[in-house]
């Protein structure tokens, strides 16, 4: 809608974003963008081999070269830098992490050197002189095999599994001694992918006298610094991040610190000129961060006559790459949705994680809750067929009902509110569900693989840190904040600057919408800085872009700063106008933003406001002279520490959820996966711009789509990834996604001042939609889907095993006498 | 390693406006715009032109610029995306991707409209297929394109009105 019109509520408005201006006209600053004097390129040497000991490195002949202005080489790393802090417990916090392999390279395009030349192409040149001495060693690439230790990544933690626990909760052996049903599934597979932002990592540092300057795309820079502070030996104070525009990081780009360590030393070895180092997508692909794999074995569930879940059993072996970095927060993140939104109350889960010689992990959208959902969703279907109960009758029987919010999970997560059922029903009719069932009846007469598939999700948002602490108890995390800082400056502008980092998902424009309706203004007189800056803006710790929570922490921030700001201003106004505060209106007036005595033409425009205090204060009674029109506000979550022993707690404040259904046909001749009909309903409580909410439902269901049918990230036995240039990953496109159609419902949270709740992840519904879908045309072939990732030759194959009729045994099912 | 080669003359007619440098060969039409003539508003997001981050328009057809020498367009007339407005009026593409939302964090948004002003210019009236094909050599991480698809509709239908008006 046009932004001439002015609704009484800007909330709700499908405002037109702030950022379009700049971005459609090529204006957009990102960090390639920026030149600056005297600067130099930098080019990694990367290990070609997914596991070796690096014997030597001779970079004399690139060092020789009279354009390069400095080489570093890993082995040389030992003696600059700490290595990285690790957060998991031992052994994983002995492994011993630097910006590059210093003796041992551990996956395919690990750095080793880099060298910094006075242009790009001459450090892509120079960086072929350098001569690595390789001697390659065995490559571990699955995360069970892994769990063997016959090859041992990481000699100083001893052992590739680097993390391990039971999480149970309830009374699982009772449950499984009361089943009517139990159900035995032997392997599940999630598969490794990432979100690919399409702008790269990008870095410019600058390490002049003893300060650091950092221009780039890093998307949690105050968790960044956190790590690379004491990793070169600096204070925080002389660290400083500077982001401008963003090009998608999706949760990818929280990880590129080392890569920022690494790139501050070369400008340090260059004498402090600037150094730029922009990655390219091959070594996007093979060296930036995947999502997370994850393995289920030797799951049991155990359903009642009706088929309800009473109680869940089995064991996680998630794949975190060759470093654990983020990780092992992974292994406690999933069990913010432990039961799903199903009622199940008892659960044990052995959960362990592996390192591996591929591409370290990163927090990639949905992290770790969409492996586990997919899991659930899985167990959904597959004990729901062996029962003869459809797939919708098995979730209406399963879902948490919409009266029980808000609903204590068995781990003491409280999901604020949802109406699931509602959501099926929703999207049954928007995908026209019995028309589809018809139509899925009589093609199946023709021999034909059709289809319905359900995926039901949630976006848990805004964590409560405190759940790290149950990974390792010493963490001295908890809680969460964000910050905001909104001042009236000296000619009359409203100015606000924000903690996060935004990267597309609209800050500026949803700032704008919740600080006009404070004050009764336009949101085109709200001026947000583009950007984080840790000199400018103000921040916490836990202040950045990631884990959906910007509608919640971020803006729960504006909203407490405006609401601050406002009161300095009717103290201000009081005095001015010699009223009382209640008589006082804010709006705008023929001079713009004013606030007036109510049913009188007595007012004072922002910038008679802002003169008081900035140029004028002589005028101001003492009592007022502490006054700044200069607001900063913190919002604080109301989070306890969780009870480390039982595993139990309050981990994250909101509960987004998706369904989405998928009607998909298996074509025959080809195998080619074809989505006939898409449809998408979403609840993240009070929308604050459905533009922005729809973009980004809209986004996470293409993410999830392309992973389940399109991307994947593939190793071979030696550890080579054959996946890494987008020819071969294949992101989805244009011509492959799918029409949508859409709905949305709204269940306020009670725990946020709009009603709003966090949903820029998405949760991966598509993954389970699909894998639903296909499973449904599936089970009459006696097939069960087992991987997440499907393809034409994946289909193909499983199609030609079952005609055969070797098809493992993959599912057992007992009824229980009673 | 190579050996640093000669520059040599290129000229270029960039958003109507004459350019002359000397670069090095091997110097991508990409790079040339964005390091040379500053115009940073092309992108680059891949080297296997996959992505079409790149996109420009070169003698009005559209070419992803990183698979193009510099050298290769010498003497010939290009359209970036600082090209598309006119002062401060914005193009019916630029105007209809902000309305639509057909864009998030925009680094893909430059290639996409060279892409649909070459659909455009030569199709007043496409369908939706014929959208889709023409943006099909663009990546967009952030929108799932459907609301490309709307924008990209959205302004062909505003240039036909346009245009009928004018005439």
């Amino acid at each position: 809608m046009s932004s001439q019109k002015t609704p009484d509520r800007w909330i709700g408005q499908s405002l037109r974003r702030k950022e379009d201006n700049r971005l459609v006209r090529g204006r957009g600053k990102f960090v390639d963008d920026f030149e600056m004097a005297g600067m130099l390129y930098a080019r990694f040497v990367r290990s070609p081999y997914g596991h070796a000991k690096i014997r030597s490195v001779d970079a004399s002949a690139a060092r020789a070269h009279p354009r390069v202005a400095c080489v570093l080489t890993g082995p040389e790393l030992k003696d600059l830098v700490q290595p990285f802090m690790e957060i998991g417990p031992e052994p994983g916090s002995k492994i011993v992490d630097f910006p590059m392999a210093v003796d041992r390279a551990r996956y395919q395009g690990e750095p080793v050197a880099l060298v910094v030349a006075e242009s790009q192409p001459i450090a892509e040149d120079a960086a072929e002189l350098v001569d690595v001495d390789y001697e390659a060693l065995p490559s571990v690439i699955d995360a069970e095999q892994a769990l063997g230790d016959e090859t041992v990544l990481h000699p100083a933690a001893g052992t590739n599994c680097i993390y391990q626990d039971v999480f149970e909760w309830g009374e699982v052996d009772k449950a499984f001694e009361e089943a009517a049903w139990v159900v035995e599934i032997e392997r599940l597979h999630f598969h490794r992918f990432s979100s690919t932002p399409l702008e790269n990592n990008a870095i410019i540092a600058t390490w002049d006298d003893d300060k650091i300057h950092f221009l780039c795309n890093n998307s949690f820079p105050t968790f960044g610094i956190q790590f690379l502070a004491p990793s070169l030996g600096v204070s925080l104070e002389q660290i400083h991040v500077e982001t401008h525009d963003i090009g998608g990081s999706f949760g990818i780009k929280i990880t590129n610190y080392p890569q920022m360590a690494a790139i501050a030393l070369a400008s340090r070895g260059a004498g402090g000129r600037p150094v730029k180092w922009i990655e390219q997508r091959s070594e996007h692909l093979q060296a930036s961060g995947h999502g997370n794999e994850r393995t289920f074995r030797d799951t049991r569930v155990a359903l009642d006559e009706r088929g309800v879940i009473t109680a869940i059993e089995s064991r996680h072996i998630d794949d975190c790459g060759a470093y654990p970095r983020y990780e092992p927060l992974g292994c406690v993140i999933w069990s913010q949705v432990v039961p799903a939104t199903y009622r199940v109350r008892n659960l044990r889960i052995d959960f362990s994680q592996a390192v591996t010689n591929k591409c370290p992990t990163a927090p990639n959208r949905g992290y770790s809750r969409l492996q586990h959902l997919w899991f659930m969703e899985r167990v959904a279907d597959i004990c729901g067929h062996h029962l003869g109960i459809p797939a919708d009758e098995m979730r209406t029987r399963n879902y948490i009902p919409a009266d029980a919010f808000p609903y204590t999970t068995p781990n003491g997560c409280v999901y604020d509110s949802g109406n699931y059922a509602g959501m099926l029903q929703k999207a049954k009719e928007i995908v026209g569900w019995d028309s589809w069932k018809e139509k899925r009846q009589a093609w199946r007469s023709e021999g034909r693989r059709v289809g319905i598939g359900i995926g039901t999700t949630l976006d848990s948002g805004t964590n409560n840190f405190g759940q790290s602490r149950i990974l390792n108890k010493y963490l001295p995390f908890s809680g969460n904040s964000e910050a905001a800082n909104i001042k009236i400056d000296m000619d009359g502008q409203l100015v606000v600057s924000l903690g996060s980092v935004p990267q597309g998902q609209g800050h500026e424009t949803t700032t704008a919408q919740v600080v006009a309706d404070e004050l009764g203004i336009h949101p085109d007189a709200v001026r947000v800085r583009t950007g984080f800056n840790t000199e400018w803006n103000t921040y916490t710790g836990h202040s950045g872009t990631y884990a959906s929570q910007f509608a919640v922490t971020g803006l729960s921030a504006v909203h407490g700063a405006a609401g601050k700001l406002k009161k300095e201003m009717t103290l201000l106004a009081c005095h001015s106008l010699k009223c009382a505060p209640q008589e006082l209106e804010f709006g705008s007036g023929a001079q713009g933003p004013e606030v007036r005595v109510s049913g009188t033409d007595r007012s004072i425009n922002y910038w008679g406001l802002a003169n008081l205090v900035n140029v004028n204060n002589a005028e101001l009674p003492e009592e007022l002279r502490e006054l700044t029109l200069n607001c900063r506000y913190i919002y604080v979550p109301p989070f306890q520490i969780p009870d480390t022993e039982r595993k139990y707690g309050n981990l994250t404040l909101t509960y987004a959820a998706q369904l989405h259904i998928a009607v998909m046909e298996i074509e025959q001749g080809t195998y080619r996966p074809r989505i006939h009909a898409y449809a998408v309903v979403d609840d993240c409580g009070t929308v604050i711009n459905p533009l922005v909410v729809e973009g980004q439902v809209h986004g996470a269901t293409a993410h999830g789509i392309g992973a389940a049918l399109h991307e994947t990230c593939a190793y071979d036995e030696s550890g080579n990834l054959m996946t890494s240039t987008f020819s071969d990953y294949i992101p989805i496109t244009a011509l492959n996604m799918p029409d949508l159609k859409t709905a949305n419902m709204q269940t306020p949270s009670p725990f946020s001042f709009s009603g709003a709740k966090g949903m820029g992840e998405g949760g991966g519904a598509p993954l389970h939609a699909i894998s639903a879908a296909l499973q449904d045309a599936l089970f009459a072939d006696g097939i069960v889907i087992d991987d997440s990732h499907h393809t034409p030759d994946s289909l193909f194959q499983a199609l030609r095993k079952s005609e055969k009729g070797e098809l493992p045994d993959n599912v057992r099912v007992q009824r229980r006498p009673g | 390693m190579a050996e640093a080669i000669e520059p040599l003359p290129v000229r270029l007619k960039v958003n109507g406006e004459l350019h002359e440098r000397r670069t090095e060969p091997r110097t991508l039409l990409v790079d040339f715009l964005r390091d040379q003539l500053r115009l940073t508003g092309t992108h680059i997001g891949c080297e296997t032109s996959y992505c079409g981050a790149c996109t420009v328009l070169l003698n009005g057809k559209s070419v992803k610029s990183c698979t193009v020498f510099a050298m290769q367009a010498d003497g010939g007339e290009i359209l970036t995306v600082e090209g598309l407005a006119e002062g401060a009026e914005l193009h019916p593409l630029q105007e209809a991707f902000s309305e639509e939302h057909g864009l998030q964090c925009g680094f893909c948004t430059p290639g996409l409209l060279l892409s649909s002003y070459q659909l455009l210019s030569r199709n007043d009236r496409p369908t939706d297929r014929q959208i889709r094909k023409a943006v099909a050599g663009n990546l967009c991480r952030c929108t799932g394109y459907q609301n490309i698809f709307k924008a990209i509709r959205q302004a062909s239908e505003k240039m036909r009105d346009e245009t009928k008006a004018a005439e």
